[in-house]
């Protein structure tokens, strides 16, 4: 069954294959071919939206990707619930489910649209200057309901289950759009041999020879040529023909963006079909081919549903067979509207009358349509679309003033002229350069090796498209090193040509009046609130912009942009040029996230690091924490067992008996060569000529301005060679100082350096009995502490592996680090765990650790640091070799800042009441009752219940804080002021006699 | 994402493979423990920050991991040429007027 407006014999489509949809619940047929706009067109349907602001009734401006209006909800199931989706764009397919937006509670009666008749409220910039107070109103009050009222569609609530393919690509010559001009080029290109790539973003090729009927092209119809011409260049091996997709982004040196809508089109893609697919493609030319985009005319009520370009009547009735009205009138500045008008006529539609603001044109469009009979109005304007869901009338007066006349019509066809889309060229960095005889913006200096062609490039005709196009395509092929092709250039019998046109708001509309004359229908841009913004002080085209919103919603002006230009450009009495285009930004269209985020989501968002032990951890039931990409065990519960007293038993008994940690995600850089002793001097800055092969020294890496970038221990292997450890997360960056150093300031030192991090597991034993455990799995090693003292490194083997074994010490009590290859880390452990087992030894995560070691005021670069902090502040002045002449920090050192008194220092602190737990970033003040706001002393960096002590102990930067030792300091908190003791910073053996305990 | 010539591999790689290092052309004084506060402020804090053309450092951190020099145009972000650590500034650049 046909649908009332498909018009048979009309359009491309086969009425053979229909397919079932609905919308707003209603359920609808349309063929197989359709897109949602299309079809509901068929159907005679033009209400489709309410607007952004007003939620004025809306219908079809359009038939392709420039639509403001037509936005609808495409719901698949309850996860995939597209907003926004333009009807224009979305192919039909059987099944469809499409909802209007922004509506309560129906699309035909919508409370929201009280707004329109309160738009007095509503004018530009109203939201910057209506609810400025009570101040705590905008938050609670006035911005929930604005976005509630003011919307477009909703999002989905469910984590999208499709997924995105991504795809690199490079090609000699990238052609971005498959009208006329981009084909040409393509084929031009394609004849020379080189990599070509040509996308357009409708499902079929052909452009505007979808709707152009006088087009023919190498003796046949304009858009059989095209679909021919894409036939063969499919079967080239060397061109990738895409459609279906669009180039969102032109970026550096032609690298362009490209989404290919995969399967949106289609009925149950399944999940073999990715929803979209990402094209990064770098291009050696790129050609721009992306054609022109007709505007509306500015008047009021010009947004009624029905009212529409001519261009887009033309393109439902010549390619999808659809008539959009019975009774069409139609208004334009230019040509074009007039071929519309001509086809709809043949087709059998009744013309009412073209209203022609021109005074006296001519031409033979104009010819053919006064010998159809079409009545034809010169010099007049349609000064108001009368109608509410639907026009119903126009009012035309003479363009001067006058008395006017109400025609009857269920449609309007306007054309104020076409905007040649420089968008790509816009993005490529290109500079528009405006043509003061055709009043458009064309591309002017090319900032990238791209060249636009036809319509975007400013080319009238078919004719002259078609040339450049061929002429181009073939350059860039050359220039990209294409042999010289065989084919010959396609040879255009006939084709249209319009120009010219009009800017700005028409007749009715202008200074002075206040009628509704949509500029930028999908954000409520009027005429009028271009006028008001200029009127109130914004004279730059981007703070129009701004204060109207026009251009700035999902369609970025693409119909609005001019005509808001010349509109501000007329307030103000300045040439257009002078006033000057907005930046074009990408993207061209919207983008989904889904496609930019590919398949990097879930679990492959980020690399995820494990240690050799991870497995053994998590079967123990480990606890993990986040460091960087690592994944650390934090503690090990017990059965029944909370955080706390995980780690207060952790705690305890690594202090009485001892305990097992993976440390194996501390950086490691092994420095190697002749010079790696001179290198270390540099780079460090305590001495280490000195150090004696076989011993470990703590060493400190400061930046060229004095302050702690890194720390860790280094142990000496040999003469010449470090095996350097560094904190969990500085190991990239070290390394990276290190070679910086190395390769650019030292490049005369003979050293090595590599990172090891991977290559050894490393496991911590620590506690009484650790050489204990350790011993008994030990061969070719003399741990005694004669042969093998506190800070020293032997290599031998354990477990029959090889080893580096670091006698050292992150708790304060004798202990051990084991390195071995990665791989034997799970092993190593699990033998070192038996052994462990039989003293009563624990496995201990981060967080235990990072309490023994604050017991013993050990600090953490980057927890007790914070990149301000020198090591004198940090009472690490032991660590600076004072008779050294250079190292990286030295004098920076020196600075008048860095040895001024009053510094913050690092100190530990007591609570008053040993059971209360300071809060990590707390502030510290020292008189808790001066006024608000107080002066800051300091701040807490580290704090912890130590179950050792029997209290709470914590570790502070404080001003002067050496000087300030058993004062009573306070840290405000919002539940009271809690009082603590400046101390020292060791809580445990402050003589360091455990270490060899 | 931009195309960047590694000066050692010789080859055009993007962006991504890159880091740069900030201004090129700042040598470490070699007795830097005496300089004074005035000249060490100038070495430390003090760069250029042009509009226009800039010589910098660049690192192939994923790729070779060496170091060079770059000179970029600011305003159009393009790169004139690429050259290795320890080269002189090149005395004139290509395209430049003669």
């Amino acid at each position: 069954m046909n649908a009332a407006f498909r018009i048979s014999g009309a359009g491309r489509l086969s009425q053979a294959k229909t397919a079932s949809f609905s919308f707003d619940g209603k359920p609808y047929t349309g063929i197989a071919g359709d897109t949602l706009a299309s079809a509901l067109l068929a159907n005679g349907v033009h209400l489709v939206g309410r607007s952004f602001k007003y939620h004025r009734p809306r219908g079809f401006l359009s038939a392709g990707a420039e639509e403001p209006n037509a936005l609808v909800q495409i719901v698949r199931d309850d996860a995939r619930k597209t907003p926004n989706v333009r009807a224009t764009v979305q192919e039909l397919y059987d099944g469809l489910i499409a909802n209007s937006q922004n509506r309560w509670p129906s699309l035909a009666f919508d409370v929201g649209a009280v707004n329109d008749i309160a738009s007095p409220m509503f004018s530009a910039g109203f939201y910057y200057k209506t609810f400025m107070w009570p101040k705590w109103a905008w938050k609670d009050l006035y911005e929930p309901k604005i976005r509630a009222a003011a919307g477009l569609g909703v999002s989905p609530e469910k984590p999208d289950p499709d997924h995105y393919a991504s795809r690199y690509a490079h090609c000699e010559v990238l052609v971005l759009g498959g009208g006329a001009a981009g084909i040409a080029s393509a084929v031009a290109a394609a004849e020379t041999g080189v990599r070509v790539i040509l996308a357009d973003e409708q499902a079929e090729f052909g452009g505007s020879l979808r709707f152009e009927s006088g087009a023919r092209i190498d003796g046949q119809d304009g858009y059989a040529w095209a679909q021919a011409a894409i036939a063969r260049l499919k079967a080239m091996d060397n061109v990738r023909v895409l459609s279906r997709t669009t180039a969102f982004g032109y970026y550096a040196q032609n690298f362009v963006g490209l989404v290919e809508r995969v399967s949106d089109h289609i009925k149950n893609p399944g999940r073999e079909l990715a929803r979209e697919r990402l094209w990064q493609v770098r291009a050696n030319r790129v050609v721009i081919a992306t054609g022109a985009i007709e505007r509306h005319m500015v008047f009021a009520n010009n947004d009624r549903p029905g009212v529409m370009l001519a261009s887009a009547a033309r393109t439902y009735l010549n390619h999808y067979g659809v008539a959009v009205g019975r009774n069409v009138g139609v208004y334009t500045a230019n040509d074009s509207a007039y071929a519309a008008a001509i086809d709809l006529k043949k087709a059998g539609v009744n013309i009412a009358a073209i209203v022609d603001l021109r005074d006296n044109p001519s031409g033979p469009v104009i010819d053919e349509a006064r010998a159809l009979g079409i009545e034809i109005n010169f010099g007049r304007a349609v000064v108001s679309a009368g109608g509410k869901l639907r026009v119903s009338s126009m009012t035309v007066q003479p363009k001067n003033g006058g008395g006017g006349r109400t025609i009857p019509v269920d449609a309007i066809l306007m054309s104020a002229g076409w905007t040649p889309s420089v968008h790509l060229f816009s993005q490529s960095r290109g500079k528009v350069a405006f043509n003061e005889e055709s009043k458009r913006f064309v591309p002017g200096a090319y900032a990238q090796d791209c060249v636009s062609v036809g319509a975007c490039n400013g080319a009238d005709g078919l004719d002259a498209t078609v040339d450049e196009a061929y002429a181009a395509g073939a350059k860039a092929a050359k220039e990209a090193g294409g042999k010289v092709g065989k084919g010959a250039k396609p040879k255009v019998d006939a084709g249209e040509s319009w120009s010219r046109g009009m800017l700005g708001a028409g007749p009715g509309a202008g200074p002075g009046t206040t009628v509704k004359a949509f500029v930028d229908f999908q954000n409520d841009v009027t005429a009028k609130d271009i006028r008001q913004a200029v009127h109130e002080g914004m004279h730059s085209i981007e703070h129009v912009k701004r204060f109207t919103t026009n251009g700035m919603a999902t369609d970025q002006g693409k119909t609005s942009n001019m005509h808001g230009l010349a509109i501000a450009a007329e307030e103000l009495g300045k040439p257009i040029p002078q006033v000057g285009l907005t930046t074009f930004r990408a993207p061209y269209t919207p983008v989904t996230f889904g496609s930019i985020v590919g398949h990097a989501r879930g679990a492959l968002f980020d690399p995820t690091r494990r240690t050799a032990t991870h497995g053994w951890a998590a079967r123990q039931g480990a606890v993990f924490e986040d460091v960087g990409h690592w994944k650390r065990a934090w503690y090990f519960p017990k059965a029944g067992e909370g955080m706390h007293a995980a780690v207060n038993r952790e705690c305890v008994t690594v202090r009485k008996v001892g305990g097992l940690f993976d440390a194996s995600t501390l950086g490691k850089i092994e420095v190697v060569g002749p010079d790696a002793a001179k290198f270390m001097e540099l780079l460090y800055t305590n001495p280490w000529e000195k150090l004696e092969s076989g011993r470990c020294r703590y060493g400190i890496m400061l930046r060229e301005d004095g302050f702690i970038y890194d720390d860790g221990v280094v142990g000496r292997l040999a003469p010449d060679r470090f095996h350097v450890t560094t904190t969990t997360g500085g190991a990239p960056r070290v390394m990276n100082h290190m070679e910086d150093y190395l390769q650019t300031e030292f490049p005369h030192l003979n050293v090595w350096l590599t990172s090891i991090t991977e290559q050894w597991a490393v496991i911590a034993v620590q506690g009484p009995k650790s050489r204990d455990i350790i011993a008994p799995l030990v061969e070719g090693i003399d741990m005694s502490d004669e042969a093998m003292p506190h800070m020293s490194v032997r290599e031998g083997k354990i477990c029959g592996v090889p080893t580096r074994l670091f006698r050292m010490s992150f708790t304060g009590e004798r202990g051990f680090e084991v390195n071995v290859p990665a791989d034997y880390g799970e092993a190593v452990w699990e033998a070192l765990w038996a052994e462990g087992q039989k003293h009563g030894a624990t496995a201990y995560g981060t967080e235990t650790m990072h309490v023994l070691r604050a017991e013993k005021g050990y600090i953490i670069v980057g927890q007790d640091t914070d990149g301000t902090v020198t090591p004198n502040d940090a009472g690490l002045d032991w660590a600076v070799g004072k008779k050294k002449t250079d190292f990286v920090g030295i004098r920076g050192l020196t600075r008048p800042d860095l040895v001024a008194k009053g510094r913050k220092q690092l100190v530990g602190l007591k609570t008053k009441d040993p059971k209360v737990v300071l809060e990590e970033g707390a502030q510290i003040v020292a008189d808790p009752k001066q006024p608000i706001p107080m002066k800051m002393i300091g701040h807490v960096t580290s704090s912890y219940w130590s179950e050792n002590c029997g209290r709470s102990i914590a570790l502070a930067l404080v001003a002067g804080g050496r000087d300030r030792m058993g004062q009573t300091l306070y840290v405000p908190m919002p539940n009271g002021t809690i009082e603590v003791e400046v101390t020292g910073m060791v809580f445990v053996d402050e003589k360091g006699e455990r270490l060899n305990g | 994402m931009l195309l960047i010539r590694c000066p050692y591999c010789e080859e055009e790689r993007p962006e991504l493979e890159f880091r740069n290092a900030g201004e090129a052309h700042i040598a470490r004084p070699t007795n830097i423990a005496a300089e004074s506060d005035d000249d060490f402020e100038k070495f430390f804090f003090i760069r250029a920050n042009p509009k226009g053309v800039i010589y910098e450092r660049w690192r192939h951190i994923h790729g070779c991991a060496r170091f060079f020099n770059a000179v970029r145009d600011t305003v159009t972000d393009k790169f004139v040429m690429t050259y290795k650590a320890g080269e002189p500034k090149p005395a004139k650049l290509p395209g430049a007027p003669k």
